[in-house]
C-alpha cells in the first residue's frame, strides 16, 4: 500500500491545498501542522509558479505573493524536511513542468523522496507526456498522480489504467476557483475511473468551497481537493490564517467523513 | 517537419491541462483533414488573394542598396497585407479552419494589437464572435489598434496579472479556453503553444517563402543568399525560412529583440539568454530563472516582448540551421528612421530589428550577394511611442 493510499483508509479523504511560501514558508509550517491536526488525510503543497496557468486569480495571486517573498524550490524541500520530523500525514507536490524540469526531473524527485513527499501533480503534463516523468518518480517512489477533466471522455479508460495513487477529478472547465454550482456529471465521471481501475481511489477538486458542496461530491468519490477557498483565506489573513484555515479544515472533514 | 506528437527535435509537444488534450487533438484531426482538402486550400487561396492582397511585393530596395554599398536588398512586403501585417495569413487560415470545425467563436491573445486586429478582421468577415486577450501595459502603448479591434466588432479584455503584457495575454486566453471549448476556437497568433498550433501557424505563414522564392527566382534566376526576419514567437521568421530549409547554401537569420541589451536585464532575446524549459505548451528556449521561473521581458516593441521561442526555431537553432542575433531598441530605432528616410517605408519597429540587422551585414557583402527582409508589418502603430522614445510627445 502507498502512502496515498492510507489518505483513503478514514472514511472520504478531505485534501487541502496550501500556496508554499504564501504569505512566508514559516506560516506555512505552521499551516500544514494546523491542517493535519485537524484532519487532512492528504495535503496538497503548491510550488508557485511565475506563470499558473491552470489557476484562477486567488492561486495566482498566491503564487505571486510567495514569489514576491523570494521563495524557492529549495527553500520549500528545507521547509517539508524540518516538519516531516513531527507531521506523518502524506503530502504531494502540485506544481508546473518547467518548475520540475529546470530543476532536473530525477534531481527532483529524489529531493522530494527524501523529504517525505509520497507523490506530484502536474496540471501541464497530460497522458501523453508523462513518460517525461514517470521513470523518475517511480525509481524514488514518488506517484505521479493523474488528472481526468469533464473534456476527457474516451480518455478516462486509458488515463485510469495507468493512474497511481489516486485520479485527480477536475469537477469543472475552467480553471481552479470557487463556484456557486457544479453541473458536470462526476458520478458518470468516476463510474469509469472505477470500471477502469476499480482500485484507485478517485478525489474530486475545482470549485468546491463549501462544506454542503464538499459533501455532495464526496457522494461520488472518495475525497475532495479545496485550494481556493484556503488560499483566498490565507489570503485574507496573512500570518494569522494558521487559526481560520484549521477551523475550515475541520469543518470540511466533519462534512465528509462519514459519508 | 514535426513527427506524429509534434515534436521538433527535442522541442515542441503537447504540455497543457488535461481539459485541452480532446481540443487539440480535434483540431489536428480537423487540420490533417481540411488541409488536403481542394474546396478548403481554394477557398484559403481566394481570401488570401482577394481579400488579403497576395502575394506581397517582393521590392528591390535600390536607394538602400547603394546606401550601404553591399549586398543587394529586397524586402518582402508583409506590410502590404490587408490590416497591415504577415499576421492575417495566419488568421484567415485559422478562422476559415475553425469555421469548417463548427466553432462560432474566436479567442486569441495579442501583444502589439497586430495579431488582435487581424482575428478580429477575419472574425468580423467570416460572421464570427471574437474576444481578444491583451496584456494591460500593451492596451496602453497601443490605444490605437486597441479602438481598430473593438470597430470591427470584438470584445478587448485586459489582462492585468504578471507583467500584463504577451506572455500574460497568452496564459490568460488559454484559461479561457479551458473555459470554453465547444464553440470556442483559440486563434493562437505565433508559431507556438502546444502541437498542433506550431505547425498549423507555419504552413499559414509558409505562404511568404514560398512567395520569395518564386518572385526571386523570376527577378534573379537564382535564390537568395541570406534570408532574415525579426523573430518573437517568430511565425513570419518561420514563414520566411520555410521554402530554403533544405536549401543550405541559404542563411537564414532571426533578429531577437534585445531591448537595452543581452547584458541587462531589460532584454526579450530568448536565443541568447534563455534556457530550455517547458512553458505554454510546449518545450522550448526561454528566459527564466535558475528555479524556471518565467523571467519578466521587455523590448520596445511589443510584439517581441515574449520570454520564449517557437520549437521548429528552437531546433533550427540546435541544428545550426537558422542564426539568431540580438538587435538592441536603439539599433531598431535607428533602422526605423532609416528605412523611412531611405526608401519612403516606415516599418513596424518589430521589422525594424530585421532591417538593423541589414544595415549592420550587407556593407561587408559582395555586390552580388543578395539579402531578402521581410518586413513583417507597417510602422503607423509605432509612430508615437517612437516620437516618445526620441523624447517627443505627440497625441494621436
Amino acid at each position: 500500500m502507498t502512502r496515498i493510499a492510507e489518505a483513503f483508509k478514514n472514511g472520504k479523504a478531505f485534501i487541502p491545498f496550501v500556496t508554499c511560501g504564501d504569505p512566508d514558508l514559516e506560516t506555512t509550517a505552521r499551516i500544514i501542522r494546523e491542517m493535519a491536526a485537524n484532519g487532512a488525510d492528504l495535503i496538497e503543497l503548491g510550488i508557485p509558479f511565475s506563470d499558473p496557468t491552470a489557476e484562477g486569480p486567488v492561486i495566482q495571486e498566491a503564487n505571486l505573493r510567495a514569489l514576491s517573498g523570494g521563495v524557492t524550490t529549495d527553500d520549500i524541500f528545507e521547509m517539508v524536511a524540518s516538519i516531516r520530523t513531527d507531521i506523518t500525514v502524506p503530502m504531494v507536490f502540485m506544481t508546473y513542468a518547467n518548475v520540475v524540469y529546470s530543476y532536473g526531473i530525477e534531481r527532483f524527485m529524489q529531493r522530494s523522496a527524501e523529504v517525505g513527499m509520497a507523490g506530484l501533480i502536474l496540471p501541464d503534463v497530460p497522458f501523453e507526456e508523462k513518460e517525461e516523468f514517470a521513470p523518475a518518480a517511480r525509481e524514488a517512489g514518488m506517484d505521479l498522480i493523474s488528472l481526468i477533466a469533464p473534456t476527457s471522455r474516451d480518455r478516462i479508460r486509458t488515463i485510469a489504467g495507468q493512474a497511481e495513487g489516486f485520479v485527480y477529478c477536475v469537477s469543472s472547465l475552467g480553471v481552479t476557483g470557487v463556484r456557486t454550482e457544479i453541473t458536470t456529471d462526476i458520478g458518470a465521471m468516476v463510474a469509469l475511473v472505477r470500471e477502469a481501475n476499480p482500485e484507485i481511489p478517485c478525489a474530486i477538486g475545482f470549485g468546491i468551497s463549501t462544506p454542503e458542496q464538499a459533501a455532495a461530491m464526496a457522494e461520488h468519490a472518495d475525497g475532495v481537493i479545496v485550494g481556493s477557498a484556503i488560499v483566498r483565506l490565507i489570503g485574507q489573513y496573512g500570518r494569522d490564517a494558521v487559526a481560520p484555515v484549521g477551523e475550515y479544515v475541520r469543518r470540511m472533514k466533519e462534512a465528509v467523513r462519514n459519508l | 517537419m514535426s513527427n506524429s506528437s509534434g515534436r521538433f527535435g527535442i522541442h515542441g509537444s503537447q504540455y497543457i491541462p488535461e481539459t485541452l488534450m480532446n481540443a487539440v487533438l480535434e483540431l489536428e484531426t480537423a487540420y490533417n483533414t481540411f488541409k488536403n482538402d481542394p474546396d478548403f486550400r481554394e477557398e484559403l487561396s481566394r481570401l488570401f488573394n482577394e481579400y488579403a492582397g497576395r502575394p506581397s511585393r517582393l521590392y528591390f530596395a535600390k536607394k538602400m542598396t547603394l546606401d550601404l554599398g553591399g549586398a543587394k536588398i529586397y524586402l518582402k512586403r508583409e506590410d502590404l497585407n490587408h490590416t497591415g501585417a504577415h499576421k492575417i495569413n495566419n488568421v484567415l487560415g485559422q478562422a476559415l479552419l475553425a469555421k469548417k470545425m463548427g466553432k462560432t467563436r474566436l479567442i486569441a491573445e495579442t501583444g502589439a494589437g497586430q495579431h488582435g486586429v487581424a482575428t478580429a478582421t477575419a472574425a468580423a468577415l467570416l460572421g464570427m464572435e471574437c474576444v481578444v486577450y491583451m496584456g494591460r501595459v500593451d492596451m496602453e502603448r497601443q490605444a490605437l489598434n486597441v479602438y481598430r479591434m473593438r470597430l470591427l466588432g470584438s470584445e478587448v479584455r485586459a489582462v492585468d496579472s504578471g507583467t500584463g503584457t504577451l506572455k500574460d495575454a497568452v496564459s490568460e486566453t488559454f484559461r479561457e479556453w479551458t473555459n470554453r471549448i465547444d464553440d470556442t476556437h483559440y486563434c493562437l497568433g505565433s508559431v507556438m503553444g502546444p502541437h498542433p498550433f506550431p505547425t498549423i501557424v507555419r504552413d499559414f505563414q509558409a505562404v511568404i517563402s514560398s512567395e520569395i522564392r518564386e518572385q526571386m527566382l523570376a527577378v534573379e534566376g537564382r535564390l537568395p543568399d541570406v534570408v532574415m526576419a525579426c523573430v518573437g514567437g517568430g511565425s513570419n521568421a518561420i514563414g520566411s525560412f520555410y521554402h530554403f530549409i533544405n536549401d543550405p547554401a541559404v542563411r537564414l537569420i532571426g533578429c531577437e529583440a534585445a531591448g537595452r541589451g543581452i547584458n541587462t536585464n531589460e532584454t526579450a532575446a530568448t536565443i541568447s539568454t534563455g534556457s530550455l524549459g517547458i512553458f505554454h505548451g510546449m518545450k522550448s528556449y526561454f528566459c527564466q530563472d535558475s528555479y524556471g521561473q518565467i523571467a519578466p521581458v521587455y523590448s520596445i516593441s511589443a510584439g517581441l516582448d515574449y520570454p520564449g521561442i517557437g520549437p521548429e526555431h528552437a531546433m533550427l537553432h540546435d541544428q545550426g540551421r537558422a542564426e539568431y542575433v540580438p538587435v538592441t531598441d536603439e539599433e531598431a530605432v535607428q533602422a526605423f528612421e532609416y528605412l523611412s528616410r531611405m526608401e519612403g517605408i516606415i516599418p513596424a519597429i518589430e521589422s525594424a530589428h530585421a532591417v538593423a540587422h541589414a544595415i549592420k551585414i550587407a556593407p561587408a557583402m559582395d555586390p552580388d550577394r543578395i539579402i531578402v527582409i521581410t518586413i513583417s508589418g507597417r510602422g503607423d502603430k509605432d509612430c508615437a511611442a517612437i516620437a516618445r522614445y526620441r523624447g517627443e510627445d505627440i497625441r494621436e
